[in-house]
C-alpha cells in the first residue's frame, strides 16, 4: 500500500527526515511514536505534499503510484487523508459545503460522477450519529468557534465521508477526553478494512488502546530506529525514548 | 477642482490631482492631459439586456449622459426601479440625476454602470430621503477597462430615514464611486457597504463620508475587497460625529486581500467624533489568502482555484448577505461569482 524507501526531507535550510523507510501493507494500522521534534509531523505533510516541505531524495509511493510529483489535491483524490494536529477554521463555508465539495471534487478528479445532495446529506447525518455529533454543527463554518475536542471529531466525520484508502492520524488524541477519544477511536475503527491502511502518529500509548496497531516504529532523528509488535509501545510508555534518542 | 466645470468646459486644470487631499490616489490630471470631446448620442435601443434586467418593469436609462434629470417617489409608494449609466465610445460627459423619495415611500434603486471605450464620464446623483422614508441603492459598476468613470452621490436624510447600499465594482482604467450621506439622527439609518474585484491594472477607489448632525443616528459600513495582478484599490471611509449628535452609533470595516505583489490597497478610515456620548468602531485589514487554510482545503481534495474562489466567496460573499432585496442580491452573487469562479454561498 504505502512504501517509503530512504526519504530525505528538509524545511527550509533544516533537513528533518535522513533515511527514512517504512512499508505499510494494505489492512495494516501502523503506530509512529517518537519525542518532540522527531519529524512525525513533518512526515506527515512531506506525504500530503504540504508546500514548504521539500524532499531531496528517496521515494514515496502509495499503491504504486509516485506521491511526490502530484499536486495535494491530486494525491487527496488518490485516497490519501490526514487528520489534522491542528485542524484549521473557514470562516465562512458551512462544513457541509466545504465536505460535499471536497468529496466531489475528488470524485471529479477519479472520473466518477457527483454525489448528489440527499444521498451525501443522508451519509452525513448517519456519520455524525455515530461519532455523536449534533447534526446542526454541520451547518456552521467548519471548525469555527468549535473546542478542541470537536475539532478532532470533525475530522474523522471528514475522514468517513470522504472513505480514503490511506489515512494518517497526527496526534488526534490530543485534546481530547476520555469519552470523546473512545468516541473518536470507535469511528477510526469502523474504517478499518482489508483494503484500507493507517498511519497513526502519536506521542502517548493510549491511543493504541484503543485503536490497536499491527506495527509500532519509533521515529527519532528523521529516521525509524525500532520496530515491533504493539508492545514496543508499552515499552516506550515505560521506559521513554531516552535510549532511541541515544540511537539517532 | 470641478469636475463637472472640467468636462463642460473641457479644461482638464479643473480636473483633482494628487494635490487635492480627497484625491491623492486617484489622480486625474496626470491621466488626462486633454478632456476628450463630448460623447455622441447613444442608441438606447440598441443596448442589450443590463445586469438587473427583469427584476422590475421600470426601466430609466442614462445613455452617454443623456436622459431624464429627476426620479420622483410620492408619499406612501413603494418602487423598484432600474437605472442603467451607459458611457460608451471615446467622448466624455456630465449627467445629473435628481431622486426625491417623500416621507414614508420606499425605493429600490437598482443602478448599473456599463459601456465601454476609453471615455471620461461623470454621474452625480443627488438624493432627498423625506423623515421616515427609505431606499436600497445596489450597484454593479462594470463598464470598460479602459473607461474613466466617475459616480457621485450626495444624500440627505429626513429624520428616521433609512439609506442602505452596496456597490460592486471590478473598477476600470480609473473610477471612483463616490457617496457623501447627511444623517440626521432621530433614529435614520445609514448602510455603506462595498465589494471590489481588481485584476489586470484596474483602479476602483471607493470614498463614502457620512455626516452625524443630530442625535440617535446609526451608520453601519463594510467594504471588502479583492486585488490582484497591478490592480489598485482605493478606500477612504469618513464619519463625523458633530457636537450634539450624542447617542449615535457608527462602525467601520474595511478588509482587503492582496492576491500578488504588484496588486496595491491604499485605506484610510477615519472616525471624527466631536460627541461625548458615542459608540463608534472602525477596523481595517490587509492581507493575503492563508496558505496554511489553502494547503487544508486542498489536502480534502479541492484544487488550488478552488480552493481560493471558495475562501474569496466566503469572504466577500459576508457583504451579499446584508443586502435586503433578494432579487438584486442573486444578480449580484452571480456577478461575482463570475469573477472569482466557483459558487458564492
Amino acid at each position: 500500500m504505502l512504501s517509503l524507501r530512504n526519504l530525505h526531507a528538509r524545511v527550509g535550510e533544516r533537513e528533518i527526515l535522513k533515511g527514512l523507510s517504512l512499508e505499510i501493507p494494505a489492512g495494516e494500522v501502523h503506530a509512529i511514536m517518537g519525542p518532540n521534534g522527531a519529524g512525525k509531523s513533518t512526515l506527515s505533510y512531506v506525504l500530503t505534499g504540504r508546500p514548504g516541505y521539500e524532499v531531496t531524495s528517496g521515494a514515496a509511493e502509495l499503491e504504486g503510484v509516485d506521491l511526490l510529483t502530484l499536486a495535494p489535491d491530486e494525491r487527496a483524490a488518490r485516497g490519501l487523508f490526514l487528520s489534522f494536529q491542528y485542524p484549521l477554521e473557514i470562516p465562512g463555508v458551512p462544513a457541509l459545503t466545504f465536505i460535499r465539495t471536497s468529496v466531489n471534487a475528488q470524485r471529479k478528479s477519479r472520473g466518477e460522477a457527483e454525489m448528489s445532495a440527499p444521498d451525501f446529506l443522508k451519509r452525513a447525518r448517519a456519520c455524525a450519529a455515530d461519532l455523536k455529533m449534533d447534526f446542526d454543527m454541520l451547518k456552521r463554518p467548519l471548525n469555527v468557534g468549535f473546542s478542541g475536542g470537536e475539532k478532532k471529531r470533525m475530522e474523522i466525520l471528514q475522514m468517513a465521508l470522504l472513505s480514503p484508502r490511506f489515512m494518517i492520524l497526527d496526534e488526534t488524541d490530543s485534546g481530547l477526553d476520555i469519552d470523546a477519544l473512545r468516541i473518536v477511536s470507535e469511528g477510526v475503527n469502523a474504517l478499518r478494512s482489508p483494503d484500507r491502511s493507517l498511519l497513526v502518529i502519536t506521542h502517548y500509548q493510549r491511543l493504541l488502546d484503543y485503536i490497536r496497531p499491527d506495527r509500532v516504529h519509533v521515529l527519532a532523528g528523521g529516521r525509524i530506529v525500532a520496530s515491533g509488535g504493539p508492545e514496543l509501545a508499552h515499552e516506550l510508555e515505560r521506559d521513554g525514548y531516552d535510549k532511541f534518542a541515544r540511537a539517532a | 477642482m470641478n469636475l463637472v466645470e472640467a468636462i463642460r468646459l473641457r479644461d482638464s486644470s479643473r480636473l483633482p490631482s494628487r494635490r487635492d487631499e480627497d484625491w491623492r490616489w486617484t489622480d486625474l490630471r496626470s491621466l488626462v492631459r486633454t478632456v476628450p470631446e463630448p460623447s455622441p448620442s447613444l442608441d438606447a435601443v440598441r443596448l442589450g439586456p443590463g445586469p438587473f434586467a427583469g427584476i422590475c418593469e421600470t426601466v430609466v436609462t442614462l445613455a452617454n449622459g443623456v436622459g431624464p434629470g429627476a426620479i420622483e417617489v410620492s408619499a406612501g409608494e413603494t418602487r423598484t426601479l432600474e437605472l442603467r449609466n451607459v458611457a460608451c465610445g471615446e467622448g466624455s460627459h456630465a449627467a445629473h440625476l435628481r431622486i426625491t423619495v417623500a416621507a414614508g415611500a420606499r425605493l429600490t434603486l437598482l443602478e448599473s454602470h456599463e459601456g465601454d471605450g476609453g471615455g471620461l464620464s461623470l454621474l452625480s446623483l443627488e438624493v432627498d430621503l423625506a423623515s421616515g422614508a427609505s431606499c436600497e441603492r445596489l450597484v454593479i459598476a462594470d463598464g470598460g477597462a479602459d473607461a474613466i468613470s466617475l459616480v457621485d452621490a450626495d444624500v440627505r436624510l429626513g429624520a428616521g430615514a433609512e439609506w442602505g447600499q452596496t456597490l460592486l465594482t471590478n473598477g476600470a482604467r480609473r473610477q471612483r464611486l463616490e457617496t457623501r450621506v447627511l444623517n440626521p439622527g432621530e433614529g435614520a439609518s445609514v448602510r455603506l457597504d462595498g465589494v471590489y474585484v481588481l485584476s489586470g491594472r484596474s483602479h476602483a477607489d471607493l470614498t463614502s463620508s457620512v455626516k452625524h448632525s443630530g442625535p440617535q443616528g446609526q451608520t453601519v459600513q463594510l467594504t471588502r475587497g479583492v486585488v490582484d495582478d497591478q490592480a489598485r484599490a482605493v478606500f477612504q471611509g469618513r464619519i463625523t460625529v458633530e457636537v450634539g449628535a450624542d447617542g449615535t452609533d457608527a462602525r467601520m470595516a474595511h478588509n482587503a486581500l492582496i492576491l500578488s505583489d504588484r496588486a496595491e490597497v491604499d485605506a484610510r478610515p477615519e472616525l471624527e467624533i466631536y460627541a461625548d456620548d458615542v459608540a463608534c468602531a472602525h477596523g481595517a485589514t490587509v492581507g493575503a489568502l492563508d496558505a496554511e487554510l489553502l494547503f487544508y482545503m486542498r489536502q480534502r481534495g479541492l484544487p488550488e482555484a478552488e480552493a481560493r474562489s471558495l475562501l474569496l466567496a466566503s469572504f466577500l460573499g459576508e457583504v451579499i448577505d446584508r443586502i435586503q432585496c433578494a432579487a438584486a442580491a442573486g444578480r449580484m452573487r452571480a456577478w461575482l461569482q463570475g469573477r472569482i469562479g466557483g459558487s458564492v454561498e
